[in-house]
């Protein structure tokens, strides 16, 4: 077997080492090593973005990154969007927008469609539905998603 | 996955000789966007990945109006159409980079990983044949440069021998009033894989076309020239008979297969649809450019 390799990164905006072996990835790394669940496995293949996390400011999806690559990167995910009990307005959003039945999709849409906002916070519903293109959802037919999005957006300008 | 250890050198020296080490039993590592789910498929099995990404030459961007674009391997995507020169220079490249995939692989693939993965259908490898890109590889034995239309050999095979490392794509300054356009089928509108593609590389003046080159992907067994297309539009005034012309000369120069993704049939007559549209497109562009 490979050796295992100690890997130094910010995760959540606090440093963390773990030790992984090389042929894992960012995702099993997460949920396996470090009990990070919310971050979810669905195809492995990255097409269905559950798994997505911010890498640097940039959203990618964790199964297509292996673990040692987090190396000296920041790296983002699900549970460091809330602050504290505070959610994210984009969790609440969709919370009021019922933009989630199963569950499953919902934190790869929420990481994916943050990446967007923080980049781009006046999207048009056609950037939305573009940037969330890499995340499946077989539950709610996408359109609450959109809305919760740029409801979140809006809320987001508001309180800039 | 099964077992492999994992190095990310700094430098290409450090590079190839790691990958000379192990051979053919190692591969570079860009994005991870194809490889990683291959080697869980089991499709290819390397011992080794050496991870290029932090060698400086393989990330940039470096562009001189006189000699041209030099394209580091593991550029992203994104990187790619987020730079203001690439879209200028480069509108038809910048497109495909565009098309790949979802943001989440925009972010991690790179162009030079989507031409060593050797995929007939790669969205960016005809947009460089059009650019008449220029792969600059190194291995222990020195570095050789090989033409991007003689890049790809076969489905998933390249021109690169076991250890050979991709660095750059280099591609010639845009003379004026040049430009480049890059069109994909697919049934939906993101996410998928080209059903068929055209890149389009032209030099106009006035209305006359004076130099062009075409690049078809996923009609054949590897990305293809339609030299004869080209040649068609060269010297000609690009009106509806000669682009009409050159639609059905680079529909004659397809070889496709029926697959699930569209017959025989279907993918030659597109290539001549977007062949026609890729020049319209590019034309424009390059009245302005």
């Amino acid at each position: 077997m490979a050796m295992k390799q100690i890997v130094e990164t910010k995760l959540n905006g606090e440093p963390v080492e773990f030790i992984c072996e090389p042929r894992q990835s960012l995702l099993e790394v997460l949920r396996d090593n470090l009990g990070l669940t919310g971050s979810k496995e669905g195809c492995l293949t990255g097409d269905c973005g559950a798994c997505s996390v911010l890498i640097n400011g940039r959203v990618a999806c964790s199964c297509l990154v292996l673990g040692v690559e987090a190396q000296g990167k920041e790296i983002s995910t699900i549970e460091g969007m809330a602050n504290g009990s505070r959610l994210h307005p984009l969790q609440q959003k969709f919370l009021e927008h019922a933009s989630l039945q199963c569950g499953i999709c919902t934190p790869g849409f929420l990481i994916a469609a943050k990446a967007l906002l923080d980049r781009n916070p006046s999207p048009s519903e056609p950037d939305v539905r573009y940037a969330l293109a890499g995340n499946l959802c077989r539950c709610t037919g996408y359109d609450k998603i959109v809305k919760a999005v740029l409801e979140a957006a809006r809320e987001i300008r508001a309180a800039a | 996955m099964h077992a492999i250890s994992y190095e990310a050198p700094t430098t290409v020296e450090q590079a190839v000789k790691l990958l000379a080490t192990k051979g053919e039993k190692a591969r570079p590592l860009c994005g991870g966007t194809d490889i990683l789910i291959q080697m869980r498929a089991g499709v290819r099995k390397p011992e080794q990945l050496v991870d290029v990404k932090a060698i400086p030459e393989l990330r940039r961007i470096s562009f001189d109006p006189k000699s041209g674009l030099s394209l580091g391997a593991a550029v992203s995507c994104i990187e790619i159409y987020e730079n203001p020169t690439m879209r200028q220079h480069y509108p038809g490249l910048t497109e495909a980079a565009h098309l790949i995939g979802s943001i989440q692989i925009q972010s991690r693939a790179s162009v030079g990983g989507n031409l060593c993965n050797g995929s007939p259908a790669a969205d960016t490898t005809p947009a460089l044949v059009a650019l008449g890109a220029i792969a600059h590889v190194v291995g222990a034995n020195g570095s050789r440069e090989i033409a991007v239309d003689q890049f790809c050999t076969g489905p998933q095979r390249t021109a690169l021998k076991p250890g050979e490392l991709l660095v750059e794509l280099r591609i010639p300054a845009p003379k004026a009033h040049s430009s480049d356009a890059y069109l994909r089928f697919i049934p939906r509108n993101e996410m998928d894989i080209a059903v068929v593609g055209v890149g389009v590389a032209l030099t106009i003046n006035g209305d006359r076309c004076e130099a062009a080159r075409i690049g078809l992907g996923a009609v054949g067994p590897t990305p293809l020239v339609a030299t004869k297309a080209a040649e068609a539009l060269i010297g000609k005034q690009l009106d509806e008979t000669a682009i009409e012309n050159a639609g059905r000369l680079a529909g004659e120069a397809a070889t496709p297969i029926d697959d699930m993704r569209g017959t025989a049939e279907f993918r030659t007559s597109i290539t001549a649809v977007l062949t026609r549209r890729a020049i319209a497109i590019a034309a424009q562009r390059a009245r302005k450019a």
